[in-house]
């Protein structure tokens, strides 16, 4: 349990009303508060900075927690000032806020922190001032998108109960590592791309010559062989794309992903070489098709994680392209017009018009040079200088702009990575410490009968051994006990659950003898005194069952006697017996120690055929004979 | 590119806007702006003296309160996701979602679907400091869920079944199906003078009175807090 929500136990218990008038047994005795009502101001004082302000500052902002009467809660009589139970170093700034009107957001401080304290005292944070508006948002956005990484990567990774063959189809498309049959799947499709890239490009090597025609291309000295690689590839990614088609849960989204475009493109001129005939002007347009083929490359990017972030980052960085193109667009037309004019005068100059003249500028500001149209004349040299200058700044400058957003974005994907291997440990340390809490309540219960059985008797110096728990535990596990009884089961662990279940499939049905009915009254009494818990036994029943099945017959009889109104009254008073038996048998409390700690199961047999003393359920034969006493205790 | 995502549904006018863009190489505002949403709702309770004389806690009481509500739900008031996750701190084997619930309904008063400091205060107010009589109306009225006046034998079976759904898979002895059912059917038994299939108010709290073991358990309430 948290110690954050500790404050709402009295609250829990409080909800606990709903049980009382449903449950049939009586509930157990509620933990005293031993300590006296202390004030409950801990005085620690790690907030024990003091700020003093004027009363008129707090109430400039009235629709805050300090402005407000809400404040009064916080007042502390005794030392006659309002004690708040929160971090200092940002009170510094909400208090400024208060002062100067403008609210700061100091740097080192985490952004989430910082958005819990200014909702505590109930500052919007868009009141925060210029100066600090820019970083604040900036590490919002940081936060929200590791937020929404997070969530995204859990909803992959819970497990849907029941999924259509649709959905579980999606998702192997989407993660191949769910299944076996997706990881293939994958694996396939990818080394298929490869293979048809591979032979488009092998295609067009020349082959060796045909003794009597010139040198031929592989692709049309071995034609057969490429056509049936081809059909293959294509047949394989027709498939892949209808299959992704039908499991999409968005069929019209899907259509328009760019993903399933790239897929289209890549198999259509197949298909358009299919339909056509071969007829000379229609070929001349397939061969350029087949250019498209090219795109099946891309495919590519389903399989790998750096290609999905480079075309990320060049989609984010759209803008800075775009402007990057402008500019150069720009500055070719200003040089490729200048260098025009400037060469007009030369003869045999291969600046023969503008746009002639935009190919010089392109490669001189690009720095390449190929040399093809050089400049002749002094003028044109100049400005060929010039340009090839103003052309490296003006390529440089949008580049690190375009860099800085890969490498945030790179670095963000292999933090996300990270993040999602350790949140397996993370989550794995997180249950360990779950199950402890709930350990810890079983593991009290059996100290804890005793507690209460001590507080009964009284005897004070056995009361230290109970006061290993906190008030708050114990008040806790008295919540749990509380439930226990109103439902009639026990709380116990994974263990010995499955050590139940394996025994009730081992054993199924018991003995023909059953628990006769006159045994009823006893039987009440082990009803609610569950509390000997792995060590009951049905009286003057000689069952050779398992506990469950026990417990199970002992539960139906029990509901079968609740039917005659008239036992109702006789099953309070037999507790009320059981209680007043319980006292004269406390004395001999330090014997129940040593019985109830043990947790062992009992063996079942010895139990079955000994013959059991009248309502006494056989605990271990450790200590038979005291075992009366330990009855009367255990009916607790 | 920009997000300028409801103002130009056109095409055109979202062609021109991104040449625009591209022109202009302005950096893309922040996407996160448009969802950023003002912080939630920020409730004040109404002052201590006014929930003083609401309640029958004291003033040191409402301040320990208080302080507690306010840190886990600094907003001011609980929603009902908010109450589930709470509540489910207790309950660590078992699922107390269902019961939440209804706890969340029944604190509610105002069916406004939050749950403000003085709501929480009022209920256990009730619960914690009201006398027997009031205690078991506000379990009648936890249990009546739909808050015609009887209880039913389906409102019963789900309340029933969200308190079983709270012990979880391991208990001993296991739970069976039918465990709530039976449950229910000796419940009514108890509680059903008239036999008619409903409890109302008044058989329920009669009933109540009888049986010593609901008394008793009434009295754990006095030292919750």
């Amino acid at each position: 349990m948290a110690a954050g929500v500790a404050a709402w136990l009295p609250f829990a218990r409080a909800a606990a009303i709903g049980w009382m008038p449903v449950a049939n047994c009586p509930m157990p005795l509620a933990p005293a508060d031993k300590n006296k009502r202390q004030d409950e101001l801990i005085v620690l004082n790690v907030s024990g900075r003091r700020f003093q302000t004027w009363r008129t500052t707090l109430e400039r902002y009235p629709d805050t927690l300090l402005g407000s009467t809400e404040k009064e809660f916080f007042f502390n009589e005794d030392t006659k000032e309002y004690f708040f139970d929160r971090d200092p170093e940002v009170f510094r700034c909400v208090l400024n806020f208060y002062r100067t009107g403008k609210l700061h957001y100091p740097r080192y401080e985490c952004i989430s922190a910082y958005d819990d304290e200014l909702a505590f005292y109930g500052i919007l944070p868009e009141i925060i001032g210029d100066c600090c508006y820019e970083e604040y948002k900036d590490r919002k956005r940081e936060n929200a998108e590791r937020l929404m990484d997070d969530n995204d990567s859990e909803n992959n990774q819970e497990s849907m109960p029941s999924l259509s063959f649709r959905q579980t189809m999606w998702r192997a498309f989407e993660n191949p590592h769910t299944s076996t049959l997706a990881l293939v799947f994958y694996y396939v499709t990818g080394f298929f791309i490869a293979v048809s890239v591979i032979t488009n490009v092998v295609e067009t090597v020349p082959c060796g010559t045909v003794p009597g025609s010139k040198e031929l291309p592989c692709g049309e000295r071995y034609s057969v062989a490429f056509f049936c690689l081809d059909t293959a590839c294509v047949m394989i990614f027709t498939v892949e794309y209808l299959l992704r088609l039908f499991a999409a849960p968005s069929r019209y989204r899907f259509i328009r992903s760019v993903m399933s475009i790239i897929d289209v493109v890549a198999i259509m001129p197949y298909y358009i070489g299919l339909v056509m005939t071969n007829n000379e002007d229609v070929s001349g347009a397939f061969v350029t098709l087949r250019v498209f083929r090219v795109f099946r490359i891309f495919k590519f990017s389903r399989h790998s994680q750096g290609l999905r972030i480079l075309g990320y980052t060049l989609k984010s960085c759209a803008s800075e392209l775009g402007f990057l193109l402008f500019s150069l667009t720009m500055a070719i037309i200003i040089f490729a017009t200048v260098m025009f004019y400037a060469e007009k005068g030369s003869s045999a100059s291969k600046f023969t018009s503008i746009p002639a003249s935009f190919w010089y500028t392109i490669v001189t500001m690009t720095t390449l040079g190929y040399g093809d149209m050089v400049p002749k004349t002094i003028a044109g040299k100049i400005f060929g200088s010039i340009c090839s200058l103003s052309g490296v700044l003006v390529i440089a400058l949008p580049v690190p702009v375009i860099v800085s957003n890969f490498s945030r974005i790179y670095h963000q994907n292999q933090r996300a990575d990270k993040r999602r291997a350790q949140k397996k440990a993370r989550l794995a340390r997180i249950r360990v410490a779950k199950t402890g809490s709930s350990n810890a309540y079983l593991h009290s219960k059996r100290n804890g009968l005793l507690n209460e059985a001590l507080e009964l008797t009284g005897t004070p110096e056995e009361e230290h051994m109970g006061k290993t728990t906190s008030l708050i535990e114990s008040q806790h596990h008295h919540l749990l006990h509380c439930l226990e009884k109103t439902t009639n089961h026990e709380f116990i662990d994974e263990q010995m659950f499955e050590q139940n279940c394996m025994e009730s499939s081992m054993q199924n049905y018991p003995s023909t003898r059953s628990p006769s009915l006159s045994s009823h009254p006893g039987l009440t009494t082990t009803c609610c005194s569950r509390r000997s818990k792995k060590t009951t036994h049905l009286p003057n029943s000689n069952l050779p069952a398992t506990r469950l099945r026990s417990m199970q017959e002992l539960s139906t009889i029990h509901i079968q006697g609740s039917e005659q109104p008239s036992l109702t009254t006789s099953r309070s008073s037999l507790n009320l017996k059981a209680d007043d038996g319980l006292r004269p048998n406390c004395k001999t409390s330090q014997i129940t120690t040593a019985i109830i700690s043990i947790p062992t199961p009992p063996a079942l047999t010895p139990e079955g055929e000994s013959r059991p003393p009248p309502a006494s359920p056989g605990p271990n034969t450790n200590i038979p004979s005291i075992a009366s006493n330990v009855v009367k205790v255990s009916a607790l | 590119m920009n997000r300028c995502p409801r103002r130009c549904r056109s095409p055109l006018g979202q062609a021109a806007r991104s040449l625009y863009q591209l022109v202009t190489g302005s950096l893309s505002p922040d996407s996160v702006d448009d969802e950023f949403e003002l912080s939630t709702v920020c409730h004040r309770p109404e002052g201590l003296e006014q929930l003083q004389e609401q309640t029958k806690f004291t003033r040191k009481e409402l301040q320990v309160l208080y302080r507690g509500f306010k840190n886990e739900c600094p907003s001011g008031i609980v929603n009902e996701e908010n109450f589930k996750q709470i509540y489910s701190q207790f309950f660590p084997q078992g699922d107390s979602s269902t019961y939440a619930t209804f706890l969340f309904n029944a604190f509610d008063t105002n069916h406004d679907g939050s749950v403000s400091f003085e709501d929480f205060v009022a209920g256990l107010s009730v619960i914690l400091r009201g006398t027997v009589d009031d205690r078991l109306n506000w379990a009648f009225n936890l249990y009546d869920l739909n808050k015609d006046g009887c209880i039913t034998k389906e409102e019963m079976l789900d309340i029933m079944k969200s308190i079983y759904d709270m012990m979880g898979k391991y208990t001993y002895p296991a739970l069976r199906e039918e465990a709530p059912r039976e449950h229910v059917e000796s419940f009514f038994q108890k509680m059903d003078r008239n036999k008619d299939g409903v409890v109302t108010i008044e058989e329920f709290i009669e009933s109540c009175q009888k049986d010593e073991n609901i008394m008793r358990s009434m009295q754990l309430f006095d030292n919750v807090i």
